[in-house]
């Protein structure tokens, strides 16, 4: 592991001091550590300060005047999972939680590092590759590499990797807002802007800029959200990335779909909003015929590589069968 | 300040306080270990990935490989030592005893720290993946398909696992969890 100073700045303000106008090449933030350690570990990440931002408080989980829910960026996975607020308000973003990582993981993990966590493309971790994600230039060894795990939708020649992250499904669902602090001030970002498709730059995950720090995630009030679920598909039925993944949330009136949110996990560079279905979906009845044909209109912008072609079928079923236990009982959560 | 490269750093382990000065880059498994001899807990695949290395740090379990000792600086870790000795052993290890639930043995503190603080997790309502719905905020209870899930994060690699869950689920029983 490369030598790097530590510092533990006692307020967001010392933090950014600390940081400077320094980019990420030269300053990282820890919180939870379990992405970041390893990373300095296997030399991905090589930061000459590290700036522990892990007994900063931001805030718990708190309600908001709306009915919505702000979550301080260091609530632990485990922490948030077992939010009763959260579970009764937002049950997919719970269940989305305990289908990541290990007991151990999640009660490490911060929610902020939860979106900032890096693709765990095997040539991402594998210093002896290319990797464009990893080394700007050097080339996307995923491409005729192996490619189980590729991205379907807004890959591009430089990058094919996907955004591991279960959390980010719903919150991608729900419109979420990422509220960060940097040397400009405060902002917030709406979910779908804060995490980016790969393009010509995939060595940035997000839109955050140099030294900003993530310090709030608000879900905004959604009251039919209370009948939401995900559903992961792995190779192993705990402890392990996704294949595909699936967060839904709907609200039915008379047998009709009156609204509907939808996002797809393992299938792009960014927790995918499945805009395309949603609209397909709005107005159509409930029922397994036009679950698929939303599926299906979202599906047409997959581009299948020799070893994920399988994804779309996954996700075909996985969408219908969520969708179609979400709406079979009427009133309560099935 | 962020020109120094060594930090003052305590950690009260099994109840024993240290002060150490450290390389930030030492993690607490490394500290415990090497720094202070305490073998009661193993490193296995030095990537957050085994669960050998699990120690619970101020009532949390962690993976302490993925844990910088000097972002832990104060905390109070427990590894199996801390659990029991011999002679008086801990429920959880006696129960391992009783249920032959090991082989070679090298994942067994790493396993013991991390049921309990899984029970004490299951005591406090948090759920699991293999809950039936999380919204209903049922108090938990443990079968084995919910052991198995929530101690998912500890291999052992003699694929003792049949044993480890009746072990686990004796002591979740005393206690009113199964």
């Amino acid at each position: 592991m490369k030598a790097f100073a530590y510092a533990r700045p006692g307020s967001i303000a010392e933090a950014l001091e600390l940081a400077g106008d320094g980019d990420d090449t030269q300053t990282a933030y820890l919180a939870g550590g379990t992405n970041l350690v390893d990373h300095l570990r296997l030399g991905i990440a090589r930061p000459d300060t590290l700036i522990d931002l892990s007994r900063l408080d931001f805030g718990g989980v708190e309600e908001t005047a709306d009915g919505g829910l702000r979550i301080g960026a260091n609530v632990r996975n485990a922490d948030l999972a077992a939010d009763p607020a959260l579970r009764r308000r937002f049950p997919f973003v719970s269940e989305a939680l305990l289908a990541g990582a290990s007991g151990q993981l999640r009660s490490m993990a911060s929610t902020g590092g939860n979106l900032l966590q890096r693709t765990r493309c095997v040539y991402f971790q594998d210093r002896s590759t290319p990797c464009n994600k990893r080394e700007p230039g050097s080339g996307c060894s995923a491409l005729d590499g192996y490619g189980t795990y590729n991205a379907l939708i807004g890959a591009s020649e430089h990058c094919v990797a996907v955004h591991p992250s279960d959390l980010c499904v719903p919150l991608a669902a729900l419109d979420a807002i990422v509220h960060v602090t940097g040397p400009g001030g405060e902002r917030a970002i709406p979910f779908d802007q804060f995490h980016r498709l790969p393009g010509d730059a995939p060595e940035r995950d997000t839109t955050l800029e140099a030294s900003e720090i993530i310090t709030a995630v608000e879900i905004l009030a959604l009251p039919w959200a209370s009948r939401s679920r995900y559903r992961k598909v792995r190779d192993r039925a705990s402890y392990a990335f996704a294949l595909v993944s699936v967060a839904a949330a709907v609200d039915v009136a008379d047998g009709v779909v009156t609204d509907v949110r939808l996002a797809l996990g393992g299938v792009s560079h960014k927790p995918h909003r499945a805009r395309a279905a949603e609209d397909a979906l709005r107005g159509q009845p409930a029922t397994p015929a036009a679950f698929e044909a939303a599926i299906d209109a979202e599906l047409e912008a997959a581009r299948p590589g020799k070893d994920n072609a399988f994804k779309v079928g996954q996700l075909r079923r996985t969408t219908v069968a969520v969708l179609t236990e979400l709406t079979q009982t009427e009133g309560d959560r099935p | 300040m962020p020109d120094q490269h060594s930090h003052p750093t305590t950690l009260t382990v099994n109840g024993e306080r240290h002060d150490l000065v450290l390389d930030p880059r030492v993690s607490v498994l490394d500290a415990l270990r090497d720094r202070l001899g305490v073998t009661s807990v193993k490193k296995g695949c030095d990537h957050g990935q085994c669960g050998a290395c699990t120690v619970i740090a101020d009532g949390r379990r962690i993976v302490s490989c993925l844990a910088l000792a000097v972002s832990y600086d104060g905390a109070e870790v427990t590894t199996a030592a801390g659990l029991g000795s011999v002679g008086a052993l801990g429920a959880l290890q006696e129960a391992f005893v009783d249920r032959d639930a090991l082989q070679c043995g090298y994942c067994t503190p790493g396993q013991v720290c991390s049921a309990e603080a899984m029970l004490a997790e299951a005591e406090a309502g948090m759920p699991s993946h293999v809950t039936a719905d999380v919204a209903a905020l049922d108090p938990v209870r443990l079968s084995p398909e919910e052991v198995r899930e929530r101690m998912s994060g500890n291999l052992c690699r003699c694929g003792a696992y049949p044993n480890i869950v009746d072990a686990i689920l004796d002591v979740a029983g005393e206690r009113g969890l199964a």
